[in-house]
């Protein structure tokens, strides 16, 4: 047979007239043939998850487990957090600010003062932040957010003196550019607020507020420089103009401190940082805790003075002062414990009711699927 | 930008011929041609180096053909000597204008004299054949370039969307709205938020950089343009490319199938439409070919009768069975075996093509029977075309080769005594003229292996056919005179001298020999003498053998060369063929050679074909005929009942016929041999019209075809042939599993009713248990009637005939997943509940083109529709794709064609999904097709596995990314309520570009590609889940609107549960927009996550990539630079983030709100109405021997959804209401046929009486039983529609059956034709409609024949008996 079998693959190639017929078609079965490999034939080893009530209700079960626990300790951290807010827009006319708020308009140049008095029920243990709060304010405009140029706020000096397009129309003022330029910065909110504590013999005590530490570090010594470092801020700024609705120019901003002057200046950083919301707040000062005995700001009293200088009640806006102090999730917000409450019971609802589907249908489903 | 360089010749320029480049060459070139060249354009052939004028060409690229085809010279060429010389030639061709029908070319050319002379096809040699077997051919450029015919033909790639995409196009249109709604919304909501304010601008609503002041109306405009632009994410401009690549994907993973490649051929499927892959989830109808999809189309010579007397070969019958066997051991050895077993057959496989000596047959039979080996042999031997072991080893019939030796014999005897032919007994030169027939009426070419594809050349000398009046009366005149006696002559005394040293020269050399048998043309009397090759008569086996193996037959299509096997089988082999001559070899005889005066080819509309040869024993000019047995027999010549001859031809007329219906009812292709004897008068009488046809340049075609049908009338019928065509493997468990998975199979076949009846039984296509609808009708209005008759038929019979069974059905819906174990009652443990009708529909080729009238059509649908299969007999090519476009167009079906052959490629591409089937018939099929399968059987994996993945992948691909970019995209819609609708977005602007390119893009294409809903194992073992894709239940265009809502529902909770953590914070914008990015994106994953089925490492790596990849790329842009990225500026954003506990907490709460109800919805899905597919997974997770157990042992039946649909007889949508209401408002025709019942049976008043074959109709056991589930595609298991109650069934009307009655009695009439009737049809009930020729009188033929056919069943198909025992006892050792 081997013998017959050599003969016929002489023949077989030779009248074929191709050379090594056998082999080459052997050659070809072996480049044509498929592979058997598992990802090939599509045999990959694979988790197959059948969505049943019987398979999915201890997930049900676990989330609703864990989110109950999670929510009642956000709950609980955010209601400890003490908050105490005042509007002082002066809408009212009982309001004290309600003059200010009236016969104000940006071109006024000498501040119209009004305080406002107020009493906190309960002591603000640890450091308290103030903030500003402003409503319907819509920082979020598209045109809005887009109206500066972050290249000048980076101290670059051939953008001081010619700002970014996007500025525009609070890129140029007679003739010279607008440092810094853009709506964002045009429209800073230059309330001056200051807080005193009426102690129980009714002296006003003054609450010493910082200014500094409010914005975020990167902001402050990345993203925002002076023009040609910190020294001479009057002479880097020169030939520039200041904002149109700005009283005096950037380098005047805090001409007490160097370092929170001209374009880091720390109340413009954080104003620059455009809110997400139309109703926002914004850090404006912290109080710092003195003593671990004492409370930061005990309950009592307090009065706090307004240097009116920002209209909002042309587009309908809200002005406040917010006293809050922080937990390490933020601010007082309960809802984030309601959510994770609310949904971790769902769960757990759901999951009841999977578990009495299981138990009507999925049994009989079972016995069903193995006869024996 | 192949440069193949080739000599063209210039010769006005340079007198010589010249390399040029394809591109270069120009109309009205000449050029020369060398042995294996390619054509480079379309040339008129001129002038070859070959002395018979002819060219052999190879025309495989055209039409995947691997015979050697000869192409001609023209004739007024003919006479110019060996070389052409252009220089001298000048003429004017005119020709047809460049066209794409490759088997048509028409002209004719003008010589310098003013002669005319025609140009036919054979004269062109088409671009992009090979030029073989010719050392050097020249001719004249034709076409060249883009106008050749090949260049015509190739079409480029159709684009065909699938149904998938064009359902998908409708939502992204519903996208665009959505898109234009919202933006309207937002520029709306800009206008009136503008508006509050007035006059007072606020200082952040910034002025324009002109310092313009824009209207609230203006900006609102300007706001629509803004908003279109920030939400076109919505319309999934990256869902077409993801759909491209997983396409790709998917069609890697069908190629790398190893289940679909075939080992015997080294083919696997090849994609050729890389769009449609889903589509093939959504067939609902399969047309399929028979010949060569079902069949091999591998011919094997069965049985023949000849003179009346049959020839059963049993021996050859048992050889076959034995191939059978090896088969299956052979599958066998492979799947248990190594890699052993495989090199010992390839060995064996070389060993087949020498080893030919009769007492090794056994044995090399056995090593080398599986039809597996003899695949690869004759595909490895490509030259040899329809050729395998099995077709090529013919085991005689020893009783049929004791009469061919007795015959050949004595009439060798009587040529030495010098006695006329004519006295041999008529059965006896009956079965001579057989073989003689079998052997010539051809158009085999005879090539020797040792000169591949060289022909074996036998004379020196080339003699054309018959071609002018002169030619003939030159070359037949002396023969005339001489040949009036038989008596020997002077002449003949040289001639016999000659003959005697021819003897002696013969031994050595063939050529002599060959010189010797031209003498017979110039001395025809004598040439009977010269005719018989003094070789010794070859019974010696070796002797034979040896010359035997050396020649090999390339034949156009398998039949011929089957029967050319066949007649070798007999030692009636051809030894020879030229274009005027054709060389037999006898037993006893040795070799004669026939001068071959005309042949007339095989055409589908003649059904036969004639050779006309001069007889070299009798000197007779005989007409041989073989073609279809119905054709044939028309064209017998009535036999004269008055004398004995007379008697005995009828009787072998009626015989023969008989045992052409047994072999039809075997399943066997039959052809009928006749022969006929004209006298030279009658002869020159037809030739002279003849060569007017052939010479006519106007409807040429026309003319020859008269010519032809002159020449094949009054015929003698020798006898019949029976060829088997074997069925494909596993096509039989292929087509019920395909049926099962809810598609309609039809099978338009050009072959005859019976064969294809026979077929379909033999295939499952038809079963015993069901009735046969045969429709035949030779008019339009018999046509009518008949569907009219069986319409009624089947609306009493099946419409309303509802049995508590269909209540039981209904009442099984309510339990999705129940499984009868064997103990169950025995009607439902057999079948699945009866939802098919079990009808079938034979309908031929006639009939068929009568019903695709347009007033016909829906009729004829309707029946169609009603049948549980349809078999189309007797259909043209262009019928067959008028059918599939019928039933595409009008049923709104998904079709795929399936075929092999040049037919088939009309069906192929009007279907939604071509297939083609790469087997013998040539590559047109598959060239046409979408996808190529190397077998039927393929099929079955490719729909139901492949088909479905890609589907229900696809499907939710397409419904995950609508839903990804609605959610992505009304996150920043909902945030224009609080940016004052100014077109604002939280979203970095990168993140927005990025989220869908590279975020979120990876996990789906993953899951696209990877998911599988349900393994294969159960999708094979579990047809009925195809039906999902059927009835697109994966996507639905509610399922659109629910990802819509749902898409909103989970951005409403991405983005709020942020809103509020984050509601009146000191949150900076995009401080506050990359958490809810980030949210949006593992939502988005965790989403696919439930959506995904099987979970692959790929599946985890694709999704932490995406995570993985969402923090580096936001980590490293967050840091990149403090002063780019205008407006948003995020630096050091993601970092501050990540310190932030606010962060992950919302990270964990969002996803899980946002997911909750989906994840819930699925679980309860899941176990309260799980989807037939959901069961087929939970059937994946049992262990594989309880799966098994399940499978096996009962049934599963799975609701409604599972079980096939049956096509219930409605034109428009089904209702799930009764059935009374269904059939009419479902079926338009069903009042019309009642309207016309009165004028259709007039005779109904007037007999009025029951027929006795009434009862037949109710006490029809088991096909009785049908119940009716009315079609719920659209209302799932678990509905609370009404249910189908069926008690409005309707009492079948007396009328009604008493029409049938009458039409019952009148069928007997239509028994008498015997010719038609098919009383061997192994089906019990039959109701036949036919109308019998003289018309007007419609019949129900119903015949029941349970007991009695069985034994006889068993006696005609031994084969299969045997071959399901192997089957049985196959699965019981599984």
């Amino acid at each position: 047979m081997m013998a017959s079998s050599y003969n016929a693959k002489e023949e077989d190639g030779h009248h074929s007239g191709a050379p090594a017929h056998g082999g080459a078609a052997a050659a070809a079965a072996k480049s044509k043939k498929p592979d058997n490999t598992a990802f090939k034939q599509q045999r990959l080893p694979a988790w197959q998850p059948i969505l049943t009530a019987g398979t999915v209700l201890p997930a049900f079960f676990v989330i609703g487990l864990i989110f109950i626990p999670i929510g009642i300790g956000l709950f609980v951290t955010s209601n400890n957090i003490r908050e105490f807010e005042i509007d002082y827009t002066g809408v009212d006319v009982d309001s004290p600010c309600y003059s200010c708020a009236r016969n104000f308009s940006w071109n006024n140049t000498a501040p119209c003062l009004c305080s406002v008095d107020f009493t906190l029920e309960q002591p603000f243990e640890s450091n308290v932040f103030m903030y500003y709060g402003l409503s319907n304010f819509y920082q979020n405009h598209r045109r809005y957010v887009k109206s500066r140029d972050d290249s000048q706020l980076y101290g670059d000096r051939s953008a001081l003196t010619n700002p970014s397009k996007e500025c525009e129309p609070y890129r140029m003022s007679d003739g010279q550019a607008i440092a810094p330029c853009g709506a964002i910065a045009n429209s800073l909110f230059n309330d001056t607020l200051e807080l005193y504590h009426i102690d129980s013999n009714g002296t006003r005590n003054t609450i010493p507020l910082v200014k500094k530490g409010i914005a975020w570090w990167t902001d402050k010594h990345v993203k925002f420089r002076n023009p040609g470092g910190n020294n001479n801020l009057t002479a880097a700024f020169r030939g520039t103009s200041k904002p149109v609705n700005w009283r005096k120019p950037v380098y005047d901003l805090d001409p007490s401190d160097p370092d929170n002057n001209g374009f880091i200046n720390e109340d413009f950083i954080v104003w620059m940082r455009t809110a997400a919301l139309p109703t926002f707040r914004k850090l404006y000062r912290i109080i710092q805790k003195k003593a671990v005995t004492t409370p930061t700001l005990p309950s009592g009293r307090y009065v706090l003075n307004i240097s009116y200088n920002y209209p909002v009640l042309s587009f309908d806006g809200r002005k406040r002062m917010i006293l809050s102090t922080i937990s390490w999730m933020g601010g007082k917000n309960p809802f984030l414990g309601i959510a994770y409450i609310t949904v971790g019971s769902i769960c757990f609802f759901l999951g009841v009711v999977l578990l009495i589907i299981h138990h009507k249908y999925d049994t009989r489903n079972n016995s069903a699927d193995i006869p024996n | 930008m192949s440069y193949h360089l080739y000599t063209v010749g210039k010769p006005t320029a340079e007198r010589r011929y010249v390399e040029k480049y394809w591109k270069e060459v120009r109309v009205g070139d000449f050029i020369r041609l060398r042995c294996n060249e390619i054509l480079p354009a379309d040339v008129l052939l001129l002038s070859t180096s070959d002395p018979d004028r002819l060219c052999h060409i190879e025309t495989a690229t055209l039409d995947g053909e691997t015979n050697l085809k000869q192409r001609q010279v023209v004739r007024s060429f003919f006479d110019l000597d060996c070389d052409f010389d252009p220089l001298k030639y000048n003429g004017i061709i005119e020709c047809e204008k460049p066209n794409n029908d490759l088997n048509r070319f028409r002209g004719y050319i003008i010589h310098r004299s003013g002669r005319r002379d025609a140009l036919y096809k054979e004269n062109l040699l088409l671009r992009g054949c090979t030029i073989r077997n010719t050392e050097e051919a020249v001719g004249i450029v034709i076409y060249a370039g883009h106008e050749t015919k090949a260049m015509l033909n190739n079409n480029g790639p159709r684009y065909k969307r699938s149904k998938l995409e064009r359902q998908m196009n409708v939502d992204v249109f519903w996208c665009v709205i959505i898109l234009l709604v919202m933006c309207l919304f937002a520029a709306v909501g800009h206008g009136l938020w503008m508006f509050q304010y007035g006059d007072k601008r606020p200082v952040f609503d910034v002025l324009s950089p002109e310092g313009t002041d824009l209207s609230p109306i203006m900006s609102a405009i300007y706001l629509f343009l803004t908003m279109i632009i920030v939400f076109q994410v919505l319309i999934p401009i990256s869902l077409f490319v993801s759909i491209e690549i997983v396409k790709i994907c998917q069609v890697y993973f069908i190629h790398q199938d190893m289940d679909l490649y075939d080992e015997e051929t080294d083919s696997h499927l090849q994609c050729r439409a890389l769009n449609i892959t889903e589509d093939l989830g959504q067939m609902q109808y399969i047309f399929s070919d028979k010949t060569g999809t079902l069949t091999e189309n591998k011919m094997v010579f069965r049985r023949c009768t000849v003179a009346g007397v049959e020839y059963s070969h049993d021996a050859n019958a048992r050889r076959l069975a034995m191939y059978q066997e090896m088969d299956s051991e052979e599958e066998e050895c492979t799947s248990h075996g190594g890699t052993l077993p495989r090199r010992d057959s390839v060995t064996s496989h070389h060993s087949a093509p020498v080893v030919v000596l009769r007492s090794q047959s056994t044995k090399s039979h056995r090593r080398t029977g599986s039809r597996a080996e003899a695949k690869r042999a004759s595909i490895l031997s490509k030259h040899t075309a329809f050729s395998s072991p099995m077709e090529k080893d013919i085991t005689p019939d020893p009783q049929l080769l004791d009469k061919v030796n007795e015959c050949s014999g004595q009439m060798d005897f009587m040529r030495f005594h010098s006695q006329p032919m004519s006295q041999l007994p008529s059965d006896l030169s009956d079965i001579i003229d057989f073989f003689i027939a079998l052997t010539i009426c051809n158009t085999v070419v005879v090539s020797s292996p040792n000169q591949p594809r060289q022909k074996v050349r036998m004379r020196f000398e080339l003699k054309s056919p018959v071609k002018t009046i002169e030619d003939f009366i030159k070359r037949f005149t002396p023969s005339r005179l001489t040949s009036g006696s038989n008596s020997s002559s002077s002449s003949s005394l040289v001639t016999n001298r000659s003959s005697n040293k021819g003897c002696s020269s013969m031994l050595s050399s063939p050529s002599a020999e060959s010189t010797l048998t031209k003498l017979d043309e110039e001395h025809p009397r004598g040439g009977l003498d010269q005719a018989f090759s003094p070789a010794p008569p070859s019974y010696d086996g070796k002797l034979w053998n040896l010359e035997e193996g050396e020649l090999r037959y390339e034949a156009e299509s398998p039949d011929e060369a089957a029967l050319v096997y066949a007649a070798r089988a007999y030692k009636c082999s051809l030894v020879g063929r030229l274009p005027d001559q054709v060389t037999v070899e006898l037993p006893h005889l040795g070799k004669l050679s026939f001068e071959l005066l005309h042949t007339l080819g095989f055409d589908s509309t003649r059904k036969r074909m004639s050779v006309v040869v001069r007889h070299p024993l009798t000197d007779q000019i005989t007409v041989y005929t073989k073609g279809a047995d119905s054709v044939i027999m028309d064209l017998i010549k009535p036999p004269n009942t008055g004398n004995s001859k007379g008697k005995r031809q009828k009787k072998i007329v009626y015989r023969t016929q008989n045992y052409l219906n047994l072999y039809a009812a075997d399943g066997l292709r039959t052809l009928c041999i006749a022969k006929k004897i004209m006298s030279k008068d009658e002869y020159a009488c037809w030739l002279q019209r003849h060569l007017q046809a052939e010479t006519a340049i106007q409807g040429r075609e026309e003319l020859l075809y008269e010519s032809a049908l002159r020449l094949e009338t009054n015929l003698q019928l020798l006898g019949a042939t029976g060829i088997e065509d074997r069925l494909q493997d596993g096509v039989p468990e292929t087509i019920a599993s395909l049926r099962k998975a809810g598609l309609q199979i039809w099978v338009l076949t050009g072959d005859k009713q019976e064969t294809a009846v026979n077929i379909a039984y033999a295939c499952k296509l038809l079963d015993p248990e069901e009735e046969i609808l045969t429709l035949n009708a030779d008019s339009q209005e018999g046509c009518a009637l008949l569907l009219e008759e069986s319409l009624h038929y089947i609306q009493t019979k099946f419409l309303c005939s509802a049995t508590d069974q269909a209540a039981k059905a209904f009442h099984a819906n309510f339990a999705p997943f129940e499984i009868y174990p064997s103990s169950s009652p025995p009607s439902s443990s057999h079948t699945i509940p009866l939802v098919v009708h079990r009808l079938g529909l034979v309908i031929d080729g006639r009939t068929l083109a009568y019903a695709l009238d347009k007033s016909l059509e829906d009729k004829f649908l309707a029946v169609a529709r009603s049948c549980r299969s349809v078999l189309c007999c007797r259909s043209t090519p262009l019928q067959k794709s008028m059918v599939v476009k019928l039933v595409r167009n009008k049923l709104k079906v998904m079709t795929l064609a399936i075929g092999d052959g040049a037919n088939d490629v009309s069906m192929i591409q009007v279907a939604d999904v071509g297939v083609g089937i790469s087997g013998q018939e040539g590559m047109q099929a598959v060239m046409a097709s979408d996808f190529a399968l190397p077998r039927f059987q393929y099929l079955q994996k490719l729909l139901l596995v492949h088909g479905h993945w890609c589907y229900s992948r696809l499907a939710n691909m397409i419904l995950y990314f609508f839903y990804k970019n609605a959610m992505f995209v009304a996150l920043v819609f909902w945030y224009q309520f609080y940016c004052g609708f100014s077109g604002s977005a939280m979203i970095d602007q990168w993140y927005l570009i990025f989220f869908n390119l590279m975020f979120s893009a990876f996990p789906q294409l993953i899951t696209g590609t990877l998911d599988k809903d349900v393994s294969t194992e159960t999708l094979q073992q579990l047809p009925q889940l195809y039906v999902s894709g059927q009835n697109s239940e994966e996507y639905k265009p509610y399922m659109f609107w629910m990802n819509m809502i749902d898409a909103f529902y989970q951005s409403l909770v991405c983005f709020f549960i942020p809103y509020f953590a984050y509601a009146d914070s000191d949150v900076d914008l995009f401080t506050w927009g990359t958490p809810i990015t980030s949210l949006a994106l593992f939502t988005i994953l965790l989403h696919l996550g439930i959506e995904t089925k099987t979970w692959t490492w790929m599946n985890w790596l694709s999704i932490a990539f995406s995570v993985a990849l969402f923090l580096t790329v936001a980590l490293c842009y967050n840091a990149s630079c403090p002063t780019c990225y205008s407006p948003s500026n995020p630096y050091w954003t993601m970092q501050r983030l990540l310190q932030d506990p606010l962060f992950y907490l919302l990270c964990v709460i969002t996803p899980v709100a946002a997911l909750l109800p989906r994840y819930f919805y699925r679980a309860c899905q899941g176990t309260l109405f799980p989807s037939p597919v959901q069961v087929g997974r939970q059937l994946d997770k049992l262990p594989a021997e309880t799966r098994r157990n399940i499978l096996s042992l009962s049934r599963v039946k799975v609701g409604s959804p599972l079980s096939p649909e049956p096509p219930f007889l409605s034109l428009t949508k089904p209702s799930p209401k009764g059935c009374n209401k269904k059939d009419q408002r479902g079926f338009p025709g069903s009042e019309t046929s009642q309207a016309k019942k009165g004028p259709v049976l007039p005779a109904d008043e007037e007999t009025g009486q029951r027929s006795p074959l009434e009862p037949s109709d109710s006490e029809m056991g088991p096909s009785d039983i049908y119940t009716l589930v009315p079609k719920e595609i659209d209302a799932p298991p678990y509905t609370k529609d009404a249910p189908p109650f069926l008690e409005e069934r309707r009492p079948p009307s007396d009328k009604d059956s008493e029409c049938l009655d009458k039409t019952l009695e009148l069928s007997e009439r239509s028994l008498s034709s015997w010719i038609t009737s098919t009383p061997l049809l192994a089906q019990t009930d039959c109701v036949q409609l036919t109308l019998p020729p003289d018309g007007g009188s419609r019949c129900v033929k119903y015949t029941r024949n349970s007991e009695e056919r069985l034994p006889l069943d068993h006696a005609v198909h031994p084969a299969h008996g045997t071959e399901q025992m192997a089957e049985q006892s196959l699965h019981i050792t599984l």
